[in-house]
């Protein structure tokens, strides 16, 4: 036995196994340090003024009260937009149109819009809403945020409702149930909690979304509840907020972003038990 | 279902009525689907539509020369690329460079080295990466990470390579903090979890016994990872690394923060930088002038376009070895 040779291809393995755990390990201490840095900085700005008062002036006090605001309407506006037509879409790639070319299609423009920058979704909500109706809106950017939901919903309905067993669709069709039925009552209940899941998802992904917002809804210093008016919203006050050189405004940008961080990793959690729970 | 039910009473033409309503609202139902479904393409094709009229006044002014023209001057009104399309390739290579061992380390360590009970948890942590929204990594690039680089790891690389040839100028000049090698790290790490979780899938779908095999002849861990599941996973992970190329390329709001913003192309990657995506950000509300704002959008479509090559590309890739494995169970 070649003993040098052995002792080499040990030292090899061992290296770079080394390696690998390094990897992961620089994987972890990056949420590490990103996580600290936001509780450090934000934890401290957090009080129940960020929830009573308004974004305040340079040098001023305030909240982001208005930000919450807006941002939820938007997000409510694009889940309420978004939700129904991902879930047909979905519907139709999973059941009716499986294995047609159509359906083939729709699956590759949709797997590309989920990746695509979202500061284009911006620009083509500008040019479609925002010029023609001659000013920034709440509207507009409720329908950029739609864009986003709606393949994230596609997706995540099509592969739920691919999990139910044929066996259910066979049963209730041997009953007699036409196919609307069929899906309706038997394969959306069963895939149900895989498509509120979906949901979830997309409203995590859109509550941490500023490109879109820049040109679309824009932003707002004051109460706002008129759709048809720019309105403020969290990522865009941080992002707003933190360029800035006042340093009660970089308080309340890492106050945001503890705020957002904090939504969209506890979404993403739920969504991820739920799934879990699913599964098993 | 209540009105499915149908009795016995019932005459035949009632029995028809009632069949020819359930076609009716079946095929209803499955126009709606489909429509929903064609909406998608829609919005596709309005995204493309909507740029190339949006970009119409630039692409009459300045031809192709855009796409090779490094000025960018509001005020004498020359626009040009270059230096946008720089800054997103040169970023995303930088952050591809790194991401890309360290995914695949990461997926290596999450299949082979990591204890059972663990490898859920770590999983799961490492996926948060990628939901933590672009904003945060901006503003935590900005504050945190920029000084802290600036500091203490920037000036280390430009004393090491002050004396080598060819990085001397790769990382020369003055430690901003912020900059194309600021933004690439950042990004690398936002990218990390695509990579290491499509590695992992596909590492998953690489038959046991090829690698009981390779072990029944002796091989070590690592000579099993690369000479037998990477080249059986060879394409699936090429297909993961171009899916995150495409976040990559996209990306703006972390981008935004740290690269600095100025349209010129330095050799040092030290230097401050744009990208496509941060110039949009940066400058589209302020572009008055209609060629101004044409330009930007402009930058826009060539973004659309790059992303869209990469992100089918990757989708092809990874939809050919679906089939496969499809195929082989």
């Amino acid at each position: 036995m070649n003993l040098r040779l052995y002792r080499r291809r040990k030292a090899f393995n061992g290296f770079f196994l080394v390696l690998s755990v390094l990897a992961a390990g620089f994987g972890l201490i990056w949420l590490g340090f990103i996580l600290g840095a936001l509780f450090y900085n934000g934890f401290s700005s957090v009080s129940l003024k960020l929830f009573t008062e308004m974004t305040p002036a340079p040098g001023a006090e305030g909240g982001l009260l208005n930000a919450i605001a807006g941002s939820l309407v938007m997000s409510a506006l694009a889940v309420a937009a978004g939700t129904p037509l991902g879930l047909l879409a979905g519907t139709y790639l999973a059941e009716y149109g499986r294995h047609t070319r159509l359906a083939f299609f729709v699956r590759f423009i949709n797997d590309i819009l989920l990746s695509a920058p979202s500061i284009v979704t911006g620009l083509f909500i500008y040019e479609i809403i925002v010029r023609s109706m001659g000013h920034f809106s709440a509207w507009a950017g409720a329908a950029s945020l739609t864009v986003i939901v709606i393949p994230v919903v596609v997706r995540t309905t099509e592969n739920m409702l691919l999990l139910v067993p044929n066996g259910l669709r066979e049963a209730a069709a041997a009953l007699g149930a036409p196919r609307s039925s069929v899906i309706r009552a038997v394969t959306w209940r069963a895939a149900r909690a895989g498509i509120v899941t979906g949901v979830l998802l997309a409203i995590a992904r859109i509550s941490g979304e500023t490109a879109p917002l820049l040109f679309t809804a824009l932003n707002n210093q004051f109460w706002s509840t008129d759709l048809n008016a720019p309105i403020a919203s969290l990522p865009y006050v941080i992002f707003q907020f933190a360029m800035s050189a006042d340093e009660g405004w970089h308080k309340l940008a890492w106050a945001g972003a503890l705020l957002v961080t904090m939504t969209v990793l506890s979404l993403s959690i739920v969504a991820r038990i739920l799934e879990s729970s699913k599964r098993s | 279902m209540a009105d499915i039910a149908v009795t016995e009473q019932m005459l035949a033409s009632d029995r028809a009525q009632v069949v020819r309503g359930f076609g009716l609202r079946d095929a209803r139902f499955r126009w709606l689907t489909a429509a929903a479904a064609l909406l998608v393409v829609i919005i596709f094709a309005g995204v493309i539509a909507s740029l190339i009229i949006g970009s119409m006044p630039s692409i009459k002014q300045f031809g192709f020369a855009f796409l090779y023209t490094e000025a960018w001057n509001p005020v004498t009104e020359k626009f040009g690329a270059l230096a946008p399309i720089y800054g997103t390739i040169v970023t995303s290579t930088l952050a591809m460079i790194i991401a890309v061992p360290v995914g695949i380390g990461i997926a290596i360590f999450l299949t082979e080295i990591c204890p059972r009970p663990l490898r859920r948890p770590i999983g799961i942590a490492i996926e948060l990466l990628a939901g933590i929204p672009s904003i945060i990594y901006g503003i935590w690039g900005l504050f945190i990470f920029a000084p802290a680089f600036q500091s203490t790891l920037q000036p280390w690389l430009i004393k090491v390579f002050g004396d080598v040839a060819f990085l001397r100028d790769l990382f020369a000049g003055p430690p901003y903090g912020i900059g194309m090698f600021t933004a690439s790290l950042i990004m690398s790490i936002m990218i990390l979890p695509f990579i290491s979780a499509v590695t992992r899938d596909v590492f998953e779908t690489v038959p046991p016994m090829l690698k009981e095999a390779a072990y029944g002849l002796g091989c070590t861990t690592w000579e099993v990872m690369w000479r037998v599941v990477l080249p059986f996973a060879r394409a699936g992970v090429v297909g993961g690394a171009m899916l995150a190329l495409g976040r990559a390329l996209g990306e703006t709001m972390a981008v935004t923060f740290v690269i600095g913003n100025a349209h010129h192309i330095k050799e040092s990657l030290f230097a401050p930088a744009t990208t496509i995506s941060a110039t949009i950000a940066n400058e589209f509300s302020e572009a008055t002038t209609e060629l101004y704002q044409s330009s930007v959008i402009e930058l826009g479509l060539i973004l659309f376009f790059i992303t869209f090559v990469v992100l089918a590309s990757a989708q092809l890739m990874l939809r050919a070895l679906e089939r496969r494995a499809g195929g082989v169970s």
